[in-house]
């Protein structure tokens, strides 16, 4: 009797280990996170403007309809990549999301504080090998650290009244995201 | 033998017990973190590097892409203010004012996150293009059938969720519910019966 409630306690141990192994490996197993859902629909290193989302057809679930949301997926085994979203007159954003889906940095028009938001994104390995003096000279630019070679960055633009939609569109249009 | 059904005992029962309570913990609600203010839930982590697991596999499972911090913050309600479940078939009405926000939205979906289809193509509204009460405040109708002021149509279907994002916001991870940061209230107006 006592062997088999031993059997048991294990069985019961054991499954809360494979209970914290599944939570902790799902996110880099899953094969429908937002990166591969994505993957179908853009190119790698370029801004892909995304259908306005309508009921039924949204690549991602909890699109805000209100916003012109462009993305960039990105790879950085080329090199560091540079960001420039030229900022609606509402509010605009940009978020970085690693491979996994973690919202590892966004920034709004107003913290970026000009007309223009320039960012440049690099894993960690490569903002170490920047030349110190570049990095110096170019004080006034931001550098963003990806903690994955891969992930995807959003442009979101808000059209505050439905009518603004197109010309936030187009704004956004102008969003490049390219190799340096 | 007896070893060899005490192995297979031990080991299904691993298994079932181990995937079955991480299958539970990430399709609900994730546990941690929550901010609740009245009906309104928010996972202000969930928009930073210090997302916890259980989140972490619950938007990798869902494929959604959360606030980032710098950029906002993403309440969610499920049920009205009485803790019933929201029903498109009823009417429903959001009234109150948000925490302070340069921008806000608040938005319709589906148990899914999809947006839920209707006549006239009305799956929210922004903080601009909403009708205010004369001291600020606002009241949303939301139910199938159209209303004078703000209607949000809830479609056909019976379970839907409500959405409020704040855009520049200081409402996050710092945020205590407490009498500064007020959300709108949920009521159920009426059910067809």
């Amino acid at each position: 009797m006592i062997r088999w409630l031993l059997w048991i306690l294990a069985g019961i141990l054991l499954g809360g280990i494979v209970h914290l192994a599944a939570v902790l490996l799902l996110p880099s197993l899953a094969s429908r996170n937002a990166y591969s859902r994505l993957a179908g629909l853009t190119p790698v290193n370029a801004v892909t403007p995304l259908a306005a989302p309508a009921p039924g057809s949204d690549p991602l679930p909890y699109m805000d309809p209100a916003f012109a949301t462009s993305v960039c997926r990105y790879d950085l085994s080329d090199g560091p990549l540079k960001l420039s979203v030229p900022v609606t007159q509402a509010y605009t954003s940009v978020s970085f999301y690693s491979r996994a889906g973690v919202a590892y940095y966004a920034i709004n028009d107003r913290a970026a504080g000009r007309s223009v938001i320039e960012l440049d994104l690099m894993t960690s390995e490569q903002h170490a090998d920047l030349p110190e003096n570049e990095d110096e000279t170019a004080a006034d630019r931001l550098i963003v650290e990806s903690p994955t070679p891969t992930g995807v960055i959003v442009l979101r633009a808000l059209a505050p009244e439905p009518g603004l939609m197109p010309a936030v569109r187009d704004v956004l249009a102008r969003a490049r995201c390219a190799k340096s | 033998m007896r070893l060899l059904l005490g192995t297979l005992i031990t080991f299904t029962l691993a298994a079932a017990i181990g995937l079955g309570s991480a299958w539970y913990a990430i399709s609900g609600a994730p546990p941690f973190g929550m901010l609740t203010l009245g009906s309104w839930v928010a996972w202000p982590r969930n928009g930073t590097q210090n997302i916890d697991p259980y989140a972490h596999a619950a938007i990798a499972r869902s494929g959604e892409l959360p606030t980032g911090s710098g950029d906002g913050v993403t309440f969610f309600a499920r049920s009205d203010d009485t803790g019933a479940p929201l029903d498109g078939r009823c009417e429903t009405v959001i009234s109150g004012v948000t925490p302070g926000a340069r921008y806000w939205t608040i938005t319709l979906y589906d148990a899914n996150g999809q947006l839920v289809a209707n006549s006239v193509n009305r799956y929210g509204f922004t903080s601009q293009e909403i009708v205010r009460n004369a001291d600020g405040s606002f009241d949303i109708v939301v139910g199938p059938r159209p209303r004078p002021g703000n209607w949000l149509p809830s479609g056909a279907g019976s379970r839907y969720l409500l959405l409020i994002r704040l855009y520049d916001t200081p409402v996050g991870i710092t945020t205590r519910s407490s009498r500064e940061t007020p959300m709108p209230s949920i009521t159920r107006r009426g059910c067809p019966t």
